[in-house]
């Protein structure tokens, strides 16, 4: 009586599947972005705060071309950021590449105060106040952190806060050793 | 003192659920009569210690005791007392305590009214029920109690989360576990069934309305979560196939295959393995996708604090109870034999290939919800899979599903007849054609290839839904719930059909960029911004704009599209004005401050959309009248 024993047997390697996928799942909280290897995707947002005192209102991303950076989604909501954000500060020392920060569905003028409070590590501060821009980069909370190459392309995404050991292993390490100098301020 | 009191009445459920379930399973495997007497009054008394953990909790939000952490974490002092009883289930903790409780409603419903079923049969379903209840009871005290303080106790709440300040929000998550858990029913009924190792009819019947309740309350639970992400969302869709929202809609297929499948056990006494499969999946699934949500292990834009102690104890919890009922099923399904045969044109073959329709499309659901895992687990790399998937490929299964349910309609039990009632499906058939023509020629002009084809399908199904019906009232047949809510149903899901094809096939939407007393075109409307303001809200403000909408140039309404900043949790949140009218709806939502006194302006004119969710409720209608049917009524009285 085969075809009785059959679903059991289905049920069988689905648990399999499951237990390896709760195995990995500790240290994978998310599938990391189906847009790796893809372009990043552009926007045209108002500026909330800017290292140069001559940025318009408006960012637009396609300004960065031909240069490797780094987006960090954040918020003034998420208490995550506020772990990640020391890091971001010595990151940000280093000025291996620039930082742009989205800031994701927040308000603008709790971001400036945040941002004067506890340092403004970002090259461009930029305000998705919709959240459209984070749906287009597949954001599933704050923070996130991509790295994206001179073509455009992403090529790293990291979920959580952000960590020294992070920054080093996926983040630099993942640059050519020209983009530490080619980066700079936009 | 009072949460303390709650936990300790889920402690005690705890012990009284092991009792019911002991009780249940050996009383009457040995014969003890005094043991399945005892199964009764241990549902009240671990209904009564589950409504008390849950009223603990409650009175916990409603007098803001910030010194329980998950009221601290999910509530504010701000927030109306609705959405304090709300944000009870706002997060992980207290969803459980809310579906252990709704688990033992149904566990009461079924102790009450299952007085004319045999007793030990009774007592099995009740005592598979409790080892249910059990797994959730335990799960909430080992890994997500509720009731834990906080020292030292907070001055105030982090709040609910904005997003789930809604109405239909707030009441989605209790009607969507309602339907998940009101499978458990039926597998505990399939269950009972394996064990005795005997299914006739009768068992069918009993079964039918409870399954068909159920999935009503199933149907409206994603319907309320689709709804709300419509309209509070405003990402201008009804359907995302997010891993979530897929966890709910496979367990509705298979229920719904279920509830038709049951309707041929029922009458001819046929499917009957098949029957407690699907009974057996669709609590399966029920409880898959609480595992999927709750372990981490897919995160979606639901995705609740993920645990990996969490994840072991549900996927433990599924070994143990799909694995034991699929073991049960290997071994016992064998024994309960169909006898009689059908006619292929018969609506036993119609049921049958709605039902491998409906479970094929679930699968398909299933294999792109679990891709990604898939993938991931044998090591071949990541994938995500979205609507580029999902869309081509349940269409696949469903558009002959349709066509099937319109000529199924007509057909009748045992003998293939349908070529006899060529003359009511030609009709239907042009009586569809000919509304769509009216419909593209007439109303909205031409569209995409589908376009006709899903006016046609759904119109020719509702045309067909009213045959039997009809045909009933001319030959002086009464009309009974059951045929009543079967053509609500089916309406329902004709209804269904014709406005998502609607909706796919002529949304207009345009985002706009205007200042005070500037307007834009979006199709044939054109929006006028009049003005902004700001207004204050219990716990946020907004800036609130006037949006004058206009047709050939007369206005059609005032929309107030607002964007609110909610004091505590710091978030924004947007709060689309929809003027809903049942032709079309009209949206604004307010985008952002562009500078120079410019503010964008998302508008969208969408027809037919209200339907896709009057046809979620008209379904669940449809399989409430059916279940009120005074035939299941008498199927107790009489067994």
């Amino acid at each position: 009586m085969n075809r009785f024993i059959l679903p059991a047997g289905v049920f069988v390697l689905l648990v399999a599947v499951l237990a390896v996928g709760i195995q990995r799942a500790p240290n994978k909280t998310v599938i990391p972005s189906a847009l790796i290897g893809k372009p990043a995707p552009q926007y045209l947002l108002p500026v909330i705060a800017s290292s140069s005192p001559l940025q318009a209102v408006q960012f637009d991303s396609r300004s960065l071309a031909g240069r490797w950076h780094v987006v960090n989604v954040w918020g003034t909501w998420c208490p995550e950021c506020r772990v990640e954000h020391p890091v971001l500060l010595d990151m940000a020392r280093e000025a291996a590449l620039p930082i742009i920060g989205l800031d994701w569905k927040d308000d603008d003028m709790a971001a400036r105060r945040w941002l004067e409070s506890l340092g403004d590590p970002y090259d461009v501060v930029v305000a998705d106040r919709e959240g459209r821009t984070a749906i287009d980069f597949g954001v599933y909370g704050a923070p996130e952190t991509f790295l994206i190459d001179d073509r455009g392309v992403v090529v790293h995404k990291h979920v959580g806060a952000m960590t020294p050991a992070v920054w080093q292993r996926d983040f630099l390490a993942r640059l050519p050793a020209r983009a530490a100098t080619t980066g700079g301020s936009p | 003192m009072i949460p303390e009191l709650g936990h300790f009445a889920l402690i005690l459920a705890a012990w009284v659920v092991i009792a019911q379930s002991a009780f249940g399973l050996a009383g009457p495997a040995f014969a003890r009569e005094r043991w399945i007497a005892a199964v009764r009054p241990a549902v009240f008394t671990q209904f009564a210690l589950q409504t008390a953990a849950l009223a603990a909790l409650m009175y916990a939000f409603v007098t803001n005791d910030f010194s329980v952490q998950y009221v601290a974490q999910n509530s504010n002092s701000a927030l109306p007392v609705g959405y304090r009883i709300a944000a009870v289930w706002g997060a992980h903790e207290g969803s459980l305590v809310l579906w252990g409780w709704i688990l033992s409603c149904w566990t009461l419903a079924v102790a009450l009214r299952s007085r004319s079923l045999p007793e030990a049969f009774a007592a099995r379903t009740l005592g598979v029920l409790g080892l249910v209840s059990l797994g959730f009871v335990t799960f909430t005290l080992a890994t997500s109690n509720p009731f834990l303080r906080l020292q030292p106790a907070a001055p105030d709440g982090r709040d609910l989360n904005p997003l789930l300040q809604d109405p239909a929000l707030a009441s989605h998550p209790p009607m969507l576990y309602a339907g998940y858990v009101g499978f458990a029913v039926a597998f505990a009924f399939a269950c009972a069934a394996m064990i005795e190792g005997r299914l006739d009819q009768t068992w069918a019947r009993w079964t039918r309305p409870w399954t068909t309740i159920a999935w009503a309350f199933l149907s409206v639970g994603i319907a309320l979560g689709s709804w709300w992400a419509y309209y509070e969302l405003g990402w201008g869709g009804y359907w995302f196939w997010d891993p979530v929202e897929n966890a709910s809609f496979m367990p509705w297929l298979v229920g719904t295959a279920l509830i038709h499948s049951l309707a041929v056990t029922e009458k001819r006494g046929l499917f009957k393995s098949w029957t407690l499969l699907l009974a057996i999946l669709a609590f399966s699934l029920s409880l898959l996708g609480t595992f999927l949500v709750r372990s981490g292990v897919l995160v979606s834009v639901h995705s609740f604090a993920a645990d990996p102690t969490r994840g072991i104890f549900i996927l433990t919890f599924l070994v143990l109870v799909i694995g034991g009922a699929l073991a049960l099923y290997a071994w016992r399904a064998p024994l309960l034999r169909s006898e009689a045969g059908f006619e292929f044109t018969s609506r036993e073959s119609f049921l049958l290939f709605n039902n491998i329709l409906l479970v094929v499309a679930a699968a398909a659901v299933f294999a792109g919800t679990m891709a990604p895992l898939i993938s991931d687990a044998l090591g071949l790399g990541t994938l995500s899979v979205g609507k580029q998937y999902f869309d081509p490929v349940f269409l696949l299964p469903t558009l002959p599903l349709i066509a099937l349910a319109a000529v199924g309609l007509h057909s009748q039990w045992k003998r293939g007849r349908v070529a006899a009632r060529r003359g009511a499906i030609l009709t239907t058939a042009a009586i569809g054609i000919a509304l769509t023509l009216a419909l593209m020629l007439g109303v909205w002009g031409g569209a995409k290839l589908l376009t006709p084809i899903g006016f046609a399908l759904g119109l020719w199904l509702i045309a067909s839904s009213f045959v039997d019906p009809i045909d009933r009232v001319r030959r002086g047949i009464r009309l009974t719930p059951a045929i009543v809510g079967m053509a609500i149903a089916h309406v329902g899901l004709g209804v269904f059909v014709v406005s998502i094809t609607a909706v796919e096939s002529y949304t207009s939407e345009r985002d706009l960029a205007l200042a005070i007393g500037e307007s834009g075109r979006v199709g044939a409307f054109e929006y006028r911004l009049d003005g902004l303001r700001r207004v204050e809200g219990p716990n946020y403000d907004a800036v609130r704009g006037t949006v004058t909408v206009l047709e050939a140039g007369k206005p059609v309404v005032t929309l107030y599209p607002e964007k609110r900043n909610y004091f505590v949790q710091r978030s924004v949140m947007t709060e689309a004005d929809i003027h809903m009218q049942l032709s079309r709806d009209v949206f604004a939502a307010l985008g952002e401050d562009l500078g120079g006194g410019r503010w964008s302006v998302r508008a969208q004119v969408r027809p037919l959309i209200n339907y896709v969710w009057l046809a979620a409720f008209l379904m669940a209608l449809g399989g409430i009248v059916a279940a009120s049917d005074r035939r299941y009524r008498r199927a107790e009285g009489e067994a």
